[in-house]
């Protein structure tokens, strides 16, 4: 399937969200964002690694304070369309563009300073941290993170009584997410389900606009799944917004306002998720159909 | 559920008491834990010198060397604790770097008039300028090696250590005619110099520490020590000043939220980057700065002989260094330090004492060969094979140093201290502020 974007565009049955990909042009300027703006834009996004090409011309949104879910078969292109997204990878061509400014190509560092920040499909926590330590390196602008801040007398003040400030901050969030009386234990000795939460609350304690999960309920028991996912909603309330790539099409059917599915690593279909479950396309595609 | 340690949140405490005092009792008890270490070692050290009849001559000044060694070693250890330990850096180059600390310095100070030359400047320019050499050559390593990974940065750094050490030895660079005056690293000779040490008989010159030193000297020739000792000793208690300060300074890194980047490095670099983290700047600056302390710290050991040559920095030096670390706990200052010591007394020159206890005590003469101490042995006469044992000694202790990793390995495989939590944050975390949310604090 060496088709270009046309037909990723072609399938988009909603067409309402399909006449909002008007404008093409790569070079976006940052003074042209406005509320109605979606806080994320990818447009013809396309990354090959050797002879694969892992995404092939990829265009979605994701609108403000919205959960979008991003589903699509194995091998469909989600991940790397997060790690390019995300900055881990270089797209090899197509435009990124975070609340107006275009992140293409920009490092991690500096894409989750714009307050876009993501998780992993698998956990990655620090192990050998404690919880805490976790939770408090996150905050951005720790002035402590200057060498010379960190060490010099007088300007350790100020150092320290930061620090107060995301200690506390961070035993806020851990008492949000329930698991506050984890603090001391290291990180590497949590459970999965319990790494996640620890993931999801650091990333928070960044102060992004947005979350990128990668599968958040993998190895996530039903119990903590539920609150996982009452979590999200109650962060949506406080204006986060989030796209999670998720496996599970309970989490996706009842808790997205808007899904996307990647195929072949184009955009094979958008919409609500009614839209989508009678989406002749998005049923082949997973039943393993030609397309 | 957790046992979360030291959590004892009976005690309510507004965050404001906790300030840097709570830091206190963690330096406190460690300080206490090394001088405990110390002060045990040679306390067995002397009584059993004194007990078995090596002298006090030779006691005193076998604790001197271990002294001396176990400072130099602390110094070092710190330093690759700050690479390795906090960072994961596996920099195995820890001998090039010193080598460009001690040969910088060797270049700044040595007389005009030498062969080879040098530029004849004041020792504290050499040592800061032999510090700043070392550093810029790490940052010189650094940018092109940090972009590989892990297992290749340890193969980058082992070879630029043998290119210093290689191209110290090289003829081409032994002598280099500039103007009138023959500059050049003097090959295999190495260049002389005033040695660091000459700072015990300046500091004697001065007033308070002149009177002290001169009683010390008088205390000394009354209890029959040798004055030699006591000029090596003052130059051990200099070095002890330099591990302090080394020791406060890594310690203030680890305790701030840089050390905590340090350590977010080492356990998952890809998880520091999405949070935000520029991990390329850091690992830029710790390299830089921990070469800068290798660099100090090679100047403060072998610049304490009047001659440097490329033999001082063979690769086995960096691996001395890092069994000390291994023995300690990676990952730990305080650790360091007592790996440090524990190389030192215990492993380096620990057997050099068995060699004087035994010589002060039998008349053993070291056989031909091990198979003459081995027949002697079997036929009920151990002399030729404690004899034999007592003969190659320096070359046993690698047997020793292999034992001792393996069994390490086994029951410790973290290090004498390296199980410890060591939190990095400027402020106490250990337990949860109470005054925030008006939040009793459970459990």
């Amino acid at each position: 399937m060496s088709d270009t974007t046309a037909t990723a565009d072609a399938n988009v049955d909603s067409t309402e969200r399909a006449t909002e990909k008007s404008d093409r042009s790569a070079d976006e300027t940052p003074d042209r964002r406005s509320v109605d703006e979606p806080i994320l834009r990818v447009e013809n996004l396309e990354k090959r690694f050797g002879g694969i090409t892992a995404v092939d011309g990829a265009s979605f949104q994701v609108e403000r304070g919205s959960i979008t879910g991003l589903i699509g078969p194995n091998g469909a292109g989600k991940s790397t369309t997060f790690n390019c997204i995300t900055g881990v990878h270089t797209p090899n061509d197509g435009v990124v563009v975070f609340e107006g400014t275009d992140i293409t190509g920009r490092e991690p560092h500096q894409v989750a300073n714009q307050g876009l920040v993501r998780t992993f499909q698998i956990a990655r926590e620090l192990p050998e941290m404690t919880v805490l330590e976790n939770m408090m390196l996150a905050p951005k602008d720790q002035q402590g993170e200057s060498l010379w801040r960190s060490v010099l007398p007088i300007v350790r003040r100020d150092v320290v009584e930061q620090e107060r400030e995301i200690r506390d901050r961070a035993w806020e969030m851990l008492e949000f997410f329930e698991i506050d009386h984890l603090a001391g234990e290291y990180a590497g000795n949590l459970s999965g389900g319990q790494r996640k939460l620890l993931e999801m609350a650091r990333a928070l304690l960044t102060d992004p606009e947005m979350l990128l999960l990668d599968e958040p309920m993998a190895g996530v028991n039903p119990s903590l799944e539920k609150k996982l996912l009452s979590h999200i909603h109650e962060l949506q309330d406080r204006g986060y917004t989030f796209l999670l790539v998720e496996h599970d099409m309970d989490v996706i059917m009842n808790h997205c306002e808007h899904v996307i599915v990647m195929h072949q690593g184009a955009v094979l279909a958008e919409g609500t998720p009614e839209e989508i479950t009678a989406n002749e396309d998005v049923i082949e595609a997973y039943l393993g159909g030609d397309v | 559920m957790s046992e979360a340690p030291d959590s004892n949140d009976g005690v309510a405490e507004t965050p404001g008491e906790r300030s840097e005092a709570t830091e206190r009792p963690q330096w406190l008890s460690d300080l206490l834990l090394i001088g405990g270490i110390v002060a045990a070692t040679y306390a067995a050290f002397g009584v059993i010198g004194l007990l078995t009849g090596v002298g006090l001559n030779e006691t005193v000044g076998f604790m001197r060397q271990v002294t001396f060694f176990a400072a130099v070693y602390a110094l070092v250890v710190l330093a690759l604790n700050l690479h390795w330990g906090y960072t994961g850096l596996f920099n195995i180059g820890v001998a090039g770097f010193m080598a460009v600390g001690v040969y910088t310095m060797a270049f700044l100070t040595a007389s005009p008039d030498g062969s080879p030359a040098g530029l004849g400047l004041p020792i504290p320019i050499g040592v800061v300028g032999g510090m700043i050499a070392a550093g810029l050559v790490g940052l010189i390593a650094a940018l092109p090696a940090l972009r590989v990974r892990a297992d290749y940065f340890a193969i980058v750094t082992l070879g630029l250590s043998e290119i210093i050490r290689l191209s110290l030895l090289s003829g081409s660079l032994r002598s280099v005619e500039i103007g009138d005056t023959e500059y050049g690293t003097g090959g295999g000779s190495g260049i002389s110099y005033t040695p660091v040490d000459s700072v015990v008989p300046w500091l004697l010159e001065r007033p308070v520490i002149g009177f002290a030193g001169d009683q010390l000297y008088a205390i000394g020739r009354m209890v029959g020590i040798q004055s030699s000792i006591i000029d090596g000793g003052l130059y051990t208690g200099v070095l002890i000043l330099f591990v302090i300060t080394f020791y406060l300074l890594l310690t203030r890194i680890a305790y701030s939220p840089f050390g905590r980047v340090l350590k977010a490095i080492r356990e998952d670099e890809l998880a520091a980057r999405s949070l935000g983290k520029n991990t390329d700047r850091v690992k830029i600056t710790v390299f830089v700065v921990g070469c800068a302390l290798m660099g100090l710290a090679g100047i403060l050991w072998m610049g304490s002989q009047s001659r440097v040559n490329p033999d001082s920095f063979m690769p086995i030096v960096t691996f001395y260094i890092f069994v000390a670390l291994i023995v300690g706990g990676s990952g730990s200052n305080t650790g360091s330090i007592v790996g440090a010591f524990a190389f030192a007394a215990f492993l380096w020159q620990g057997p050099r004492f068995i060699r004087a206890i035994v010589r002060a005590n039998v008349d053993v003469r070291p056989p031909q060969t091990i198979y003459d101490a081995v027949v002697a042995l079997g036929s009920g006469d151990p002399l030729p094979f404690v004899g034999y044992v007592i003969g190659t000694l320096d070359e046993l202790r690698f047997v020793l140093v292999g034992v001792v990793l393996i069994l390490l390995m086994i029951w410790k495989p973290d290090g004498l201290l390296g199980h410890r939590k060591e939190l990095a944050a400027a402020t106490d975390i250990t337990r949860r502020p109470t005054a925030t949310d008006g939040g009793e604090p459970d459990e």
